[in-house]
């Protein structure tokens, strides 16, 4: 056994003394490092090391939780007592209990082992490169705001009074930069970006590029018309509504009657154009792990496929209140700090066959969206209604035309299901909308407000 | 203060951290408490209980920070901290100045949450719960949040500073879902504020009936239009507009890579004469204020617009130094792990003399955003988003029909030059402002300001 996982055993039988029917501990220790860099000098390089653990305390059916960095002896001890502490403040709730262990099947090659080679001078040399590719790709560049480069690697141990028990390593990394165009009078942003499990996974000129293709783009972009017509996704686009969508099929948000989607399930709410599942153990998904937030199984959950809406998502309490349910493993965190809670893990949005201009082809009169802003605020989760900023390019005879900016989309999330036409054929990861894998999508129609 | 960093172990600390060079050295030691629950289906639950400490010690050379954050604050976790920061320089060793500890005293807190009991705080939440619940039968849904949280810093640094804080913060929200057939609508309202416990003694369950007002306002509501109009917003959060439309753009470090649309236009009219506007991070109690910034700068009051003209940017020290001027008491960060960068504190449009009345009978035709969700702005470009959280058609110099699903776009210097009334009905609110992946709690406020024109992004066409 590592010290990690004897730790939270230790935090386990301590929250027990203090007073608790049943405990929960959730241990992770990560070291990371990120660098910035900007007109060609590392503006800044931090190495990070931290480590902490979370108890949950069950007194009955009531529940609290604690969180702390001391994982000395009796650090520990000090934390599982608040725990139970924070359990007597609760009121009682028929479904809270800890999962039962369940077979943990190992999910291997989740560290890459580049993550540990690579030096912070490698690190900051692929940061430089993006850098000097976003400046050379075009002349109307006229700067990067930023390119920051980040890595970490993660081991995490849960164990429980039920007798769970598991511990695994994961790695990941992420490059991107903000750059900066000028024309026409204005100043215009773009994001590039690439995920990996290690640095040896990411291409610097391809994140360099993206930025620069994306800020030269949009110069001289001016409003559209407002009207309603066919709208294209971009990867990046189409990831957030995605997430939101996942977030709305979380069981939590349904039972509790929040959730556009609550009693529908079975429904035909989509076209057959959109196939969407939630997958815990994708190989290359970033939120992959061999088990949940609380120790359950990672698995693969189909949430819509062939138009109809198959499954919500599924954490142990959820699970117990559905009654005849199990948990899907989709008991999250973000880190020791925060108590399981439903969400999804990687969302997979099915590709179909049409290539991008096929899928503009496809769109004729319309707009193709590349970024969207206000999600947090111009989103309602409980009723689904949204109206976000966005901008983007025309779509005139089924080709790509004039950039777009200062616009909203609009609509509903339930509707937008109805709406999508086609899926693209190619699908890229996106850290938008939690992890996400998607291709573009043509939705038939939305609302567009612009001048 | 002192018994976060023991001023011997910060010159200690130091004196590693320069032994490969650097021409500016700090450690930051912080201890961190919290205490969260809410209130769902009229039950507590989500008990939370955080406590954690740690240090990051930075090292300044060229133009580069070399940075390391460790947990623990034993002097060995910090030495760790300083020599992992050192770690990647090469130059010669430099000394660092004796400490001299002079701290200003902290924000008064009169009754620390820590000593409240629980069950308190829990009580409180059964009564916004009711509260809420009494005000209809179409109450469908209430959730609701306590908070409190206590940062103990303590900075020290190579040229002789050392000197903390001890700040809390309290706070309470208030969702509500209203149900009446199939129409579906929320609510939300929040207090909070750099305070202690006394924040709560004067009914701060009325939130819950606040909140449950707008939901059940906005059953009735219809969709909302679509394109550009005047546009009249609320007071207090109405205030994010500001801090959206100009606030991220006057940051130094956007200001000094070229990435705001306010380069190059200090002194410049960038507004009518009716507007001015401050950071304040001194305002008593309010919600951003710490006595000082996160690398130790006492916390100041800075005029951003005076008479419309553009007065200042708002500096931490890295960039400060930079521009040859003194850093304006905005170097904050989310924590020990993080590194400060320059942020807003409170900012506000300072009253005016328009009554929100007089500016609405004066539209024929607009649209009234009492209240946002929040913005989100690129300080490169300056577009705009602002997600309406109630929101009302204006027709014929009087508020019709309320309208779901609003969303405000614009640009920056065009929306700030439009602002054509403020309003005498000024206040403050608090908000939770999102900047390079650090999060930092903000005020925010105004009274009523009326916007010439802005596109609203609604479904009706």
């Amino acid at each position: 056994m590592t010290e990690l996982s004897a730790t939270a055993g230790r935090a386990v039988e301590a929250a027990l003394s203090a007073g608790a029917g049943a405990a929960e501990a959730y241990a992770s220790r990560d070291s990371g490092r990120e660098v910035r860099v900007h007109g060609g000098e590392v503006e800044s390089l931090t190495a990070a090391t931290q480590s902490g653990i979370g108890v949950r305390a069950w007194i009955g059916g009531r529940v609290g939780y604690a969180y702390g960095t001391d994982l000395s002896e009796s650090g520990v001890a000090a934390i599982a007592g608040r725990a139970a502490e924070a359990a007597g403040v609760a009121d009682e709730d028929e479904f809270a209990a800890p999962p039962e262990p369940a077979p943990i099947e190992a999910l291997p090659a989740l560290s890459d082992p580049s993550v540990a080679a690579w030096t912070a001078a490698d690190a900051a040399e692929l940061a430089l490169a993006v850098e000097r590719t976003a400046l050379a790709a075009d002349p109307r560049v006229a700067g990067v705001e930023q390119v920051v480069y980040a890595d970490s690697a993660e081991r995490v141990a849960v164990a429980s009074s039920t007798g769970l028990a598991g511990e695994y390593e994961s790695s990941d990394c992420f490059a991107y930069l903000q750059a900066l165009a000028e024309g026409e009078g204005g100043r215009e942003t773009g994001l590039g970006f690439g995920l990996a499990r290690g640095p040896a996974g990411l291409d610097p000129e391809a994140i360099g590029a993206e930025g620069a293709g994306r800020a030269t783009g949009m110069i001289g972009a001016r409003k559209p018309a407002s009207r309603s017509c066919p709208v294209v996704l971009d990867p990046t686009v189409a990831a957030s509504f995605a997430g939101l969508i996942g977030g709305a099929l979380g069981a939590n948000a349904v039972q509790r009657g929040r959730s556009p989607f609550a009693g529908r399930l079975g429904e035909e709410l989509a076209s057959g154009a959109l196939v969407l599942h939630d997958d815990g153990r994708d190989p290359a998904g970033p939120a992959s792990a061999p088990f949940d937030g609380e120790g359950v199984p990672r698995r693969r959950t189909a949430l819509i496929e062939g138009g109809r809406l198959r499954a919500f998502l599924f954490d142990t309490y959820t699970a117990n209140r559905e009654g005849d349910g199990a948990s899907t493993g989709n008991g999250s965190r973000h880190g020791y700090r925060s108590q399981p809670s439903v969400a999804t893990s990687n969302l997979i949005v099915g590709t179909g066959s049409l290539s991008f201009a096929e899928l503009l082809g496809a769109a004729g009169e319309g707009v193709f969206v590349t970024d969207v802003a206000g999600l947090h605020s111009g989103v309602n989760p409980v009723t689904g209604v949204f109206s976000v900023g966005a901008s983007g390019h025309a779509i005139r005879a089924g080709e790509l035309a004039e950039p777009l900016r200062e616009f909203t989309i609009a609509g509903d999330l339930v509707s937008l299901l109805g709406a999508v036409e086609a899926a693209g054929a190619e699908a890229r990861w996106v850290p938008f909308g939690g992890s996400v894998r998607t291709p573009p999508l043509l939705i038939g129609a939305l609302a567009v407000s612009g001048a | 203060m002192s018994d976060l960093l023991d001023a011997a172990v910060a010159e200690r600390v130091l004196a590693r951290a320069l032994a490969n060079g650097g021409r500016f050295a700090e450690v930051f030691a912080e201890r961190r408490r919290g205490l969260a629950m809410a209130i769902d289906e009229s039950r507590i639950e989500a008990v939370q209980s955080g406590a954690e400490e740690g240090a990051g010690v930075r090292v300044v050379e060229g133009s580069t920070t070399y940075f390391a954050h460790v947990d623990g604050l034993d002097p060995a976790d910090l030495e760790r901290a300083a020599d992992e920061a050192a770690g990647a320089l090469r130059g010669e060793r430099r000394e660092s100045r004796p400490l001299r500890a002079a701290a200003p005293p902290p924000l008064p807190i009169e009754r620390r949450p820590e000593d409240v009991p629980a069950e308190r705080k829990a009580a409180l939440l059964r009564e916004l719960d009711e509260r809420a619940r009494g005000q209809s039968g179409e109450i469908a849904q209430f959730t609701s949040s306590y908070a409190e949280a206590r940062r103990e810093v303590a900075i020290a640094n190579s040229e002789g500073l050392l000197t903390g804080d001890d700040r809390t913060r309290t706070r309470i929200g208030a969702q509500v879902v209203a149900r009446r057939g199939d129409a579906v609508e929320t609510g939300a309202e929040t207090l909070g504020a750099h305070r202690g416990f006394e924040l709560l003694e004067d009914d701060p369950a009325q939130i819950a009936e606040l909140a449950a007002r707008k939901a059940l306002t906005l059953l009735d509501a219809g969709p909302a239009p679509s394109g550009s109009m005047p546009v009249v917003v609320g007071g207090g959060f109405g205030g994010v507009l500001f801090h959206e439309m100009t606030g991220h753009g006057l940051e130094a470090d956007h200001i000094q890579k070229g990435a705001s649309v306010y380069v190059g236009k200090l002194g410049e009219q960038v507004a009518q004469p009716l507007l001015n506007a401050y950071d304040d991070g001194r305002l008593p109690h309010e919600w951003g204020s710490d006595a000082i910034d996160d690398e130790g700068a006492p916390t100041q009051k800075t005029q951003v617009i005076e008479d419309g003209r553009l007065t200042a940017y708002l500096y931490d020290r890295l960039t400060a130094e930079r521009d040859g001027v003194a850093s304006t008491g905005n170097g904050r960060r989310e924590s020990f792990r993080h590194l400060p960068i320059p942020r807003m504190t409170n900012t506000y449009i300072a009253p005016g003399d328009a009554t929100p009345e007089a500016m609405i009978a004066e539209l024929e035709q607009g649209f009234y955003a009492v209240s946002f969700a929040g913005g989100q702005v690129d300080p490169a470009t300056g577009d705009f988003v602002f997600g309406v959280s109630e929101g009302y058609l204006i027709e014929g110099g009087k508020v019709t029909r309320p309208c779901r699903g609003a969303t405000l776009v614009g640009n920056c210097l065009e929306a700030l030059m439009a602002i054509d009334a403020v309003g005498d009905d000024f206040f403050m609110k608090t908000g939770i402002c999102g900047k390079g992946g650090q999060k930092a709690p903000v005020g925010t406020g105004q009274g009523h300001v009326r916007v010439r024109a802005m596109t609203v992004g609604g479904t009706e066409l």
